[in-house]
């Protein structure tokens, strides 16, 4: 099954590793594609609207990008919306202060500040308004409890209608063909370690399947096969020396540069077999090369979904 | 520049090395300590959070919590040099540090038990977005109180924004007086309903159920006993923070995103009258990549391949040599274009940072106390 055929995707991965940028390529792609997809930042931080070079994203889903529609999540709006859809409220009661009340009771409530993020996600794929669904969802830990907050809210609450919502939200989470997370990594120790870690806690803690993991940042390899003898033997002093006359003295730095390329994809590489032998077998890995580019916004953005579409 | 860290680490009781999520932020900090003991002197602790494992084993972390530990004087000399203090490390166990916040500040022994054996105690204190940032600046503020240390150096935790924390003690304070939480607690705690009030409670019960919000209520009525002690304790920590004996130290790689969010960092930092002591930008392509006769050398390469791989008269064939030649060439010309990105992202820091240091990126992975001191090196 290809992964832009699931309903709902949260897109994760630690700091710094480009997760948002990996989001934005994967709703365009879906939408280049025809699929009809809503992107929505988690913690808004505008940088979903950065990679579209959009205006700031609001609660209400805006068409950023034909086919694409973006959302800022907020809880509180989230809530209102619950309110108004779920409960028969006297007319004399405003949705506004008591909306804002009960964001304060769930931002101390554990749990319930998660399930009103799972749950408007959710709603949207249960009322299929849209294809598809693709979350920038928070960093490595914060996920964990996000995903796991219907089935711990299950086990908190008794009784009440956030606990009868539950269950539907447990269906669709928990169903592979629906929903499915992403966790994006680069080949370096401290995000290969914090992926090999939450792809277990995924598997304990939560009922959400791993999808795929996307390793951005793949350095190309330079030499193929006998090249790298060749390369040895030019960093040897006649040979320098003789290059030195043909380009000029500064072709020192420039295999100085190639060597440093050399030895980052060799240390990275290790840290790609690292993953790849912990990861189970079954889960499919994308590989994303380091674009070396100026680009930023929606260059960029594009060139990212032109990348996944390679490997998807 | 030179010794200019050091001065810094020198003058100061408390360094907070803070920045954006994956910037190397705990090697900044652990570098830091490590310089501190071995070139200023004095006992030196690093405050950790959340090291990555090898750098932990290599510091000795392997089985830390919330004590301090001291790393072998043996290991922490250098080959030629004797170290002139003691570098202790201590990891961050958040769940440790709240129970010892609750024992501190429970009025009586009941009251605290009840308040440890509270369902949602775990909960609250493991998830609420404050928790972990907060008991990171109160641990600061315990250890810099406690007079042991000569210097700390804090690496602070992922946040979601890398200010977060810095508003930690005032939220938590806030948090504890909150007009809300009491109306929250207003029906257990007496039977003064208000018609005003009794919508919300209404709503409240049907979407959440009462049985929940009781005990929601009952913990903040165990946690509001401690509410006192807990507002002054938060002021401490911010009066700590505030100091002028506490330094901030940024840290950032040379990435759109990452500059963004350290720049906004820094404008934070003024607003609260903070004292910026240093940004360090971690990471960076090392200066050869931003020359320009270098670049014209690797456009020379390519374009004169068969003349130079004819200079160069090796073994190998020379179609063989053109092409790694190209290679060769290609691979510059594109961290040329990075090293250009970065050029305008560094200058853009440097207007606002009174010193900037530069890590470079390196290509092996720091698995000990000598490449940790390469480390080190570039920040002196």
């Amino acid at each position: 099954m290809s992964l832009l055929d699931r309903r709902l995707l949260f897109v994760t991965g630690k700091g710094g590793v480009g997760k948002t940028s990996m989001a934005a390529g994967l709703a365009l792609l879906a939408s280049t594609q025809g699929k009809r997809t809503l992107l929505c930042e988690v913690d808004a931080k505008g940088d979903v609207a950065a990679a579209f070079e959009s205006s700031a994203l609001a609660f209400v889903p805006r068409e950023i990008h034909p086919n694409l529609h973006a959302m800022a999540m907020s809880t509180e709006e989230s809530l209102k919306e619950y309110i108004r859809l779920h409960l028969r409220l006297p007319l004399v009661t405003r949705v506004g202060p008591l909306a804002r009340s009960l964001d304060f009771v769930a931002s101390a409530a554990p749990g319930v500040r998660e399930i009103l993020v799972v749950g408007k996600l959710a709603h949207e794929v249960r009322e299929e308004n849209y294809d598809l669904v693709v979350v920038d969802a928070p960093a490595t830990g914060h996920v964990l409890s996000q995903l796991g907050s219907p089935t711990a809210i299950h086990d908190l609450v008794r009784v009440g209608l956030v606990r009868e919502q539950t269950t539907w939200m447990i269906d669709i989470l928990s169903d592979a063909a629906v929903t499915g997370t992403v966790i994006v990594t680069v080949p370096e120790e401290m995000p290969v370690t914090e992926t090999i870690d939450l792809s277990a806690r995924l598997g304990s803690e939560t009922n959400v399947d791993l999808a795929a993991v996307v390793m951005n940042r793949v350095l190309p390899e330079l030499f193929g096969g006998s090249e790298e003898a060749v390369f040895e033997q030019l960093r040897h002093k006649p040979a320098q020396e003789a290059l030195r006359r043909v380009a000029g003295p500064a072709v020192t730095r420039v295999f100085e540069g190639a060597d440093l390329a050399v030895r980052l994809r060799r240390s990275r590489t290790a840290h790609i077999s690292r993953l790849r032998s912990a990861l189970d077998p079954k889960t499919p890995m994308y590989y994303i090369p380091e674009l070396f580019t100026r680009a930023q916004g929606i260059r960029a953005t594009r060139m990212l979904a032109d990348a996944l579409g390679d490997e998807l | 520049m030179t010794g200019q860290f050091e001065q810094l680490l020198a003058s100061k009781e408390v360094v907070v090395v803070c920045g954006p999520g994956g910037v190397g932020k705990t090697t900044v900090a652990a570098a830091a300590g490590l310089m501190a003991a071995r070139h200023v002197g004095g006992r030196v602790l690093v405050l950790t959070v959340d090291p990555a494992r090898r750098l932990g084993t290599a510091l000795g972390l392997e089985q830390l919590g919330n004590e301090a530990v001291q790393i072998d004087p043996d290991l922490l000399s250098g080959v030629q040099t004797a170290a002139r203090g003691e570098l202790w490390v201590a990891q961050l166990d958040t769940k440790a540090s709240w129970d010892d916040l609750v024992t501190r500040h429970a009025p009586d022994e009941h009251t605290k038990e009840a308040i440890l054996a509270n369902s949602l105690y775990e909960n609250v204190t493991g998830k609420f977005v404050q928790s972990h940032d907060y008991i990171a600046m109160e641990r600061l503020h315990e250890l810099h109180s406690s007079g042991e240390f000569d210097l700390i150096v804090v690496d602070t935790p992922p946040s979601r924004n890398a200010v977060d924390f810095l508003d930690a003690p005032d939220k938590m304070a806030d948090f504890f007086s909150s007009r809300l939480l009491r109306w929250l607690t207003v029906p257990y705690r007496s039977r003064l309903f208000t018609a005003a009030s009794r919508p919300f409670y209404n709503v409240a019960d049907r979407v959440l159920g009462q049985k929940f919000l009781r005990d929601v209520a009952d913990f903040f009525l165990l946690f509001q006993t401690m509410y006192p002690g807990f507002v002054e304790r938060a002021t401490e920590v911010q009066r700590t923070l505030a100091d002028r004996r506490t330094s901030f130290v940024v840290v950032s790689t040379l990435e759109t995103a990452s500059v963004n969010e350290c720049e906004a960092f820094i404008e934070s930092l003024e607003q609260r009258n903070l004292s910026l002591g240093a940004v360090v930008l971690n990471r960076t392509l090392p200066p050869l990549f931003a020359s320009k006769s270098a670049a014209t050398a690797a456009r020379k390469l390519a374009r004169q391949a068969p003349e130079a791989a004819n200079a160069a008269a090796l073994a190998a064939p020379s179609r063989l040599v053109e092409a790694v030649l190209g290679e060769v060439s290609a691979s510059y010309l594109d961290f040329a274009v990075v090293a250009a990105r970065e050029k305008e992202l560094r200058a853009g820091v440097a207007a606002r940072a009174p010193i900037v240091h530069q890590v470079p990126l390196l290509a092996d992975d720091l698995v000990d106390l000598a490449g940790l001191a390469g480390v080190v090196d570039f920040l002196r």
